[in-house]
């Protein structure tokens, strides 16, 4: 689905973050299509967020570099992107699904305020067009639509996330990094919001950078794994060759201790 | 001159007003944008004009006729204070005659009388950031503005209408100034908005706890901001100026007695008292009780 432009959709080359003295990302190199899941897997501080926050443009890199083919077919360089450009791209083309939802969603602004703040964002100004696409893409997550005036405040855990992944989005971006979409919750609901994710990434073609350190979801999900230990990228590919077949020690390591999964 | 001599023309010294006909010129420069600069303490609390007092100071002239309306009207407290605090330490003539005044400083109203193009009209803020209240960080509402991310504005009209069925917002309504910044009008009944486009007066806003200075140069754009399928709408009212019985002005509602009487009556006292000296009359003011199709 929609590979039909060769040149890669994002391209990280040597992507290095050190905190102080110490590591957060030594030279991380990756090229994203379009379309494509890729998953970042490693254990607590292995630097999988810090290279989410590279990629993403929250985070300045030290050296190194991101660059991303626009809607144009003109791929550019991130840093060099003017402000205003990057946080247009950022809320248009981008999404950003975090782990706890309350950081991503304005939690005193109702759901229907929230799906819409993109749209009135790039100027649209009619009330019933954004109530009405709100509406549709309350449906499209599986929350009931009379929640539509509700604050996230009164959703539960679950609902929180899939409002969150509508409000993303709603502008129909072509990439969205999630940061442990389904962390902290209990294990039917992320069963659930795994099956959402997985069918709106296929019915939509959305290229997605994923952060886990659940090795199932990044199975469910994924096309293809980056396995992330003390800040360096220690082996790449096919999730199901990774996963299978994992050649270093770390990488067997973490899949041995999955436990039945 | 009836100057105090302890006091410099106006109060504030000359190298503050430079600097404060410095903020001035540059926000005039740039309309609707919020320029720092360095309140000074005045002898007055905050909140009671200090950002509006010291904007006056800078630009009064001896010349100048000074006018100062607390909510319209020209005999309260604040305004009376400002006025005798200008005549004291600039000797500048005051008045409470619209027509007459080439500076007029007002807290939360504009005179109903047309402004002219050789008027200033300086208006206290307290809350300069039409923003605040929707995002906290000072830096990002910086961003926003230098960006002209406006997209949140919006958001808190889509919750009003969520909630109350219509933009809810009755002062303060934020305004789009010259096509560009979004600004807080301070806060004036959204009744006055209208008013601010296209006017031929200057106008300028000072507010001295934020330190910041912005401006509307005359015949300026002026737009509330709506969504296309609920437009601003001014305030109505259902009744009359019980005095004057003017059916076109800003009224305040003043309760008479504690068995739930009440009247309406222009809140721009200057505004009232002429039309009654030109011989209208509301019901409470020896008229009659009309309608008010016929009221006019």
């Amino acid at each position: 689905m929609m590979m039909n432009q060769s040149s890669p959709l994002l391209t990280a080359s040597g992507l290095t973050k050190l905190y102080g003295n110490r590591l957060g990302c030594a030279s991380v190199s990756l090229e994203l299509a379009e379309g494509e899941v890729l998953a970042i897997v490693g254990e607590s501080g292995s630097g999988k967020t810090t290279l989410l926050n590279l990629l993403s443009g929250r985070l300045t890199p030290d050296s190194g570099m991101v660059s991303y083919r626009m809607r144009d077919g003109i791929t550019r360089n991130l840093a060099t992107l003017p402000e205003a450009e990057r946080r247009f791209l950022a809320r248009t083309d981008w999404g950003f699904v975090h782990q706890d939802a309350a950081q991503g969603l304005r939690m005193n602004v109702s759901a229907g305020g929230n799906i819409g703040e993109r749209l009135m964002g790039i100027g649209n100004r009619h009330y019933g067009h954004i109530r009405a696409i709100a509406s549709d893409w309350l449906e499209r997550v599986e929350i009931d639509t009379s929640r539509i005036d509700d604050r996230p405040t009164a959703y539960s855990g679950g609902m929180r996330q899939r409002l969150q992944i509508a409000r993303n989005l709603v502008t129909a971006p072509r990439l969205v990094f999630m940061d442990e979409p389904t962390g902290g919750l209990d294990v039917s609901v992320q069963a659930r919001l795994l099956d959402l994710i997985r069918s709106l990434v296929a019915d939509l073609g959305l290229a997605v950078i994923l952060v886990t350190h659940d090795l199932s979801v990044a199975r469910l999900l994924s096309h293809r794994i980056l396995v992330m230990k003390s800040g360096a990228v220690i082996e790449a590919g096919l999730t199901d060759r990774v996963l299978d077949d994992p050649q270093a020690a770390y990488t067997q390591l973490l899949v041995s201790s999955v436990l039945a999964a | 001159m009836s100057a105090a001599p302890a006091y410099n023309f106006a109060y504030l010294d000359e190298q503050t007003k430079r600097m404060i006909r410095r903020a001035i010129l540059k926000a005039i420069a740039i309309p609707g944008y919020q320029v720092p600069f360095a309140s000074r303490e005045m002898p007055m609390p905050y909140g009671w004009g200090t950002g509006g007092v010291q904007i006056t100071a800078a630009i009064l002239g001896k010349q100048d006729v000074l006018k100062v309306i607390d909510q319209g009207a020209d005999d309260t407290t604040n305004a009376v204070s400002i006025r005798a605090f200008f005549a004291k330490t600039a000797g500048v003539e005051g008045t409470t005659a619209t027509e007459k005044a080439t500076i007029i400083q007002t807290r939360h109203r504009i005179p109903e009388a047309a402004m002219q193009d050789h008027q200033i009209i300086v208006y206290q803020v307290p809350l300069p950031e039409p923003l605040r209240l929707l995002e906290p960080r000072e830096t990002e509402t910086r961003t926003m503005h230098a960006l002209a991310e406006y997209g949140l504005m919006h958001v808190k009209l889509y919750e009003d209408i969520t909630r109350h069925g219509h933009i809810a917002k009755t002062f303060d309504y934020p305004v789009e100034v010259a096509g560009r910044y979004v600004m807080a009008p301070s806060p004036i009944p959204k009744f006055d908005n209208p008013k601010m486009d296209d006017c031929p007066a200057l106008q300028l806003f000072g507010a001295g706890r934020e330190k910041r200075i912005y401006a509307v140069p005359p015949y300026t754009k002026v737009v509330s901001l709506d969504f296309e399928d609920h437009p601003f709408e001014p305030t109505k009212f259902d009744h009359p100026c019980a005095l004057c019985g003017s059916t076109a002005s800003y009224l305040d509602e003043v309760v008479t007695d504690d068995k739930g009487g009440r009247m309406f009556v222009c809140s721009d006292t200057d505004y009232c008292e002429k039309r009654r000296a030109e011989g209208h009359h509301g019901h409470l003011y020896g008229g009659e009780d009309m309608p008010l199709e016929a009221a006019e």
